[in-house]
């Protein structure tokens, strides 16, 4: 009977076609606002995710989040250094400063300096030149992004000029540094290049950036540096883990998002409920006269589940297919949507939703057929 | 006792509805006796209880007292689960709505006793297409039920109704839907057709323009049975 059931539904043109659209939009609205929620507040740990090498950062003790710095002193770097079971500890600087071309663009951006001699902490990924190139003097690295919104149209090219606070820095290398929360470019240069271009301070130092020895554990050792030096000490997990946090506990963002998530499942649910019901309610009598002749309540409500499901797997798929094809084509579109997509985890939920819709659509049709009284086939 | 030509024996059935506060009582200790081989009519005035008579026959309704045998079967001891299995064997059934499912092929349409029994469509709908030819509807096997006329709907459903080969055909005002003509046909199908030497047909009706076809007729009124009469040689004839 399960043909006959898919025939059924198939049968009823504008009520399917009704049904999964229903369900698509609804994936669609979840999934695409769920991926770029996730990928907003992935982007506000980009920093933390690019410097590869560190496993531990640390810091002030109130620091909360990697966008507001309490600048350390130099000092605090040798202390780091001098705990049992560092590898390595490096400085690490991050703040935001204001840039201009020589065509006279000018644009705030975000000034991460890295240890002179190891480079530390640099994104690996480069679309031009070779971070390497950062030992040159006054040379900086900065992000695709930056370089295309300080010289749109202009093709890819190391060797500008630009200044930051009255000082020249040449363009060694674009990277492909992950998109920032804020979307101002991110430029990299020596630790010691940005305190020229800053200026010196008493405290200047943002974050010291640290390797375990091989073999030691990376939470243990941060409980160390934080025993030892007073300082606030996190692996780089945690550390993302807490500015994501900040941005999802201290912003209307993730209010925003859900109650766009929230109206997507409501209208998904109300819209394939109220159609499934009425496809169900119209064949009432059909299912009704199917009962007469000996088909058993199993059956019947294995072919309304059948039915369901099928909605369900054909909308889902639509909706997940158009949520994917919109990030594919998004990215291309805008260089400020890159790094957006769809995660499998988002896609795994909201089948799950699409699920919990396609059950609470479905329940009160069930009922429906299953109380139907055979005897109504001979009503007129 | 049990008598193998009586396809349905009923015995003292009563069948009451609750309605309002109290519950008011529509079938009144009805006897009945319905012979394999004969077309069996149940005629009577609107509201006399005839559905809800050979709804009891059929194993759809419960009556409330009173036992019913059908086709050997005590109906009335089984287990819904049984009677379920019971109709989808032993019964066919013909509507006034026809009730054919609108997404299927007259074909389909009638294989649905044979699918719900297990058979794959493809077959089913070949052995259904077969009967549908026998019944002059050969040429509309692959069409679905809205491009069909009501008497052809109805002789869809009358080959959906003995596909299966069941011990009894139920039917319901089959022609109350139709013009007087195309009545006539679809009685003279369904006649033949369902009739069998094994089999009973009940045929549920008001129109007295189609009593010709039945072998006895079993005439309700007030929720009893008045009189029971056969036919010989065109007339009918009461039985006690
Ligand atoms: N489910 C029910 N609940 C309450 N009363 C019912 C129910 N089914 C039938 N009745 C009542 O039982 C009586 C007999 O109904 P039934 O449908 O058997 O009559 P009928 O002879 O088939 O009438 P018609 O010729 O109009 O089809 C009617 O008074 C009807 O209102
Ligand atoms: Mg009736």
């Amino acid at each position: 009977m399960n043909g006959v059931a898919l025939t059924m539904l198939f049968g009823d043109r504008a009520k399917y076609l009704g049904l999964v659209f229903g369900i698509a939009f609804s994936t669609m609205l979840m999934s695409n606002q769920i991926s770029i929620f996730a990928g907003l507040m992935s982007r506000t740990a980009s920093q933390i995710l690019d410097a590869r090498e560190a496993d531990i950062w640390v810091m002030d003790p109130r620091v909360l989040y990697v966008d507001e710095i309490e600048p350390m002193t130099d000092t605090q770097l040798g202390r780091v250094r001098g705990v049992d079971g560092v590898e390595w500890a490096v400085p690490f600087y991050k703040g935001l400063t204001v840039a201009h071309t020589q065509g006279g663009v000018l644009q705030q951006v975000i000034l991460l300096g890295v240890d002179d001699a190891t480079l530390v902490g640099v994104t690996p990924r480069m679309v031009l030149g070779s971070a390497l190139s950062l030992k040159q003097p006054d040379a900086i690295i900065i992000d695709r992004a930056g370089f295309e919104f300080m010289w749109p149209g202009e093709k890819h090219a190391l060797g500008k000029v630009i200044e930051i606070n009255d000082r020249r820095a040449v363009i060694v290398g674009i990277s492909e540094a992950s998109a920032p929360f804020t979307t101002f470019p991110v430029v990299y240069t020596k630790y010691s290049s940005a305190m020229n271009y800053i200026g010196l301070m008493r405290k200047q130092m943002s974050f010291v950036l640290v390797r375990a020895r091989p073999g030691e554990d990376p939470h243990h050792l941060a409980g160390r540096i934080a025993a030892e030096t007073g300082l606030k000490a996190l692996t780089w997990q945690d550390f993302a883990a807490a500015t994501i946090g900040y941005y999802i506990k201290r912003t209307g963002i993730p209010v925003n998002f859900g109650i766009t998530v929230a109206l997507g499942f409501i209208v998904g649910a109300a819209v394939v409920g109220q159609t499934f019901y009425i496809f169900v309610l119209e064949n009432l009598r059909q299912f009704g006269s199917l009962k007469a002749m000996g088909v058993s309540n199993m059956t019947i409500l294995r072919m309304v589940l059948l039915q369901a499901m099928v909605v369900a797997s054909v909308g889902y798929a639509f909706g997940i297919g158009l949520c994917a094809a919109f990030f594919e084509l998004t990215s291309r579109v805008s260089i400020n949507l890159r790094g957006f997509e769809l995660l499998w985890q988002v896609a795994l939920g909201t089948a799950c939703a699409v699920l919990v819709i396609i059950v609470i659509a479905s329940l009160a049709s069930v009922r429906k057929v299953m109380v139907v009284d055979p005897a109504i086939v001979f009503r007129g | 006792m049990t008598d193998p030509s009586m396809a349905v024996r009923c015995r003292g059935i009563t069948k009451s509805f609750p309605a309002g506060d109290g519950i008011v009582e529509v079938l009144h200790a009805i006897d009945l006796d319905i012979p394999a081989g004969e077309l069996t009519m149940l005629v009577g005035p609107s509201g006399c209880g005839k559905t809800t008579l050979i709804s009891i026959i059929a194993g759809i309704l419960g009556p409330t007292h009173g036992t019913v045998e059908a086709c050997g079967v005590p109906l009335t001891k089984l287990r819904d689960s049984e009677k379920v299995a019971f109709r989808r064997k032993a019964i066919g059934f013909v509507f006034q709505q026809y009730n054919l499912l609108p997404a299927l092929t007259a074909a389909e349409n009638a294989a649905i006793p044979l699918v719900a029994a297990g058979m794959p469509m493809a077959k089913a709908a070949q052995q259904s297409a077969a009967i549908l030819d026998r019944i002059g509807m050969g040429k509309h096997i692959d069409k679905l039920p809205s491009q069909l006329s009501g008497g052809q709907q109805q002789r869809v459903a009358i080959a959906r109704a003995v596909v299966h080969a069941p011990n009894l055909v139920v039917c319901d005002e089959p022609t109350a839907a139709l013009d007087a003509e195309t009545g006539q046909t679809v009685m003279t199908i369904l006649k033949e057709a369902a009739l069998a030497a094994d089999r009973a047909v009940i045929v549920v009706t008001h129109d007295n323009r189609i009593y010709h076809f039945a072998d006895r007729i079993a005439a309700m009124e007030d929720g009893r049975i008045r009189s029971v009469r056969t036919a010989t040689a065109g007339q009918f004839l009461e039985v006690a």
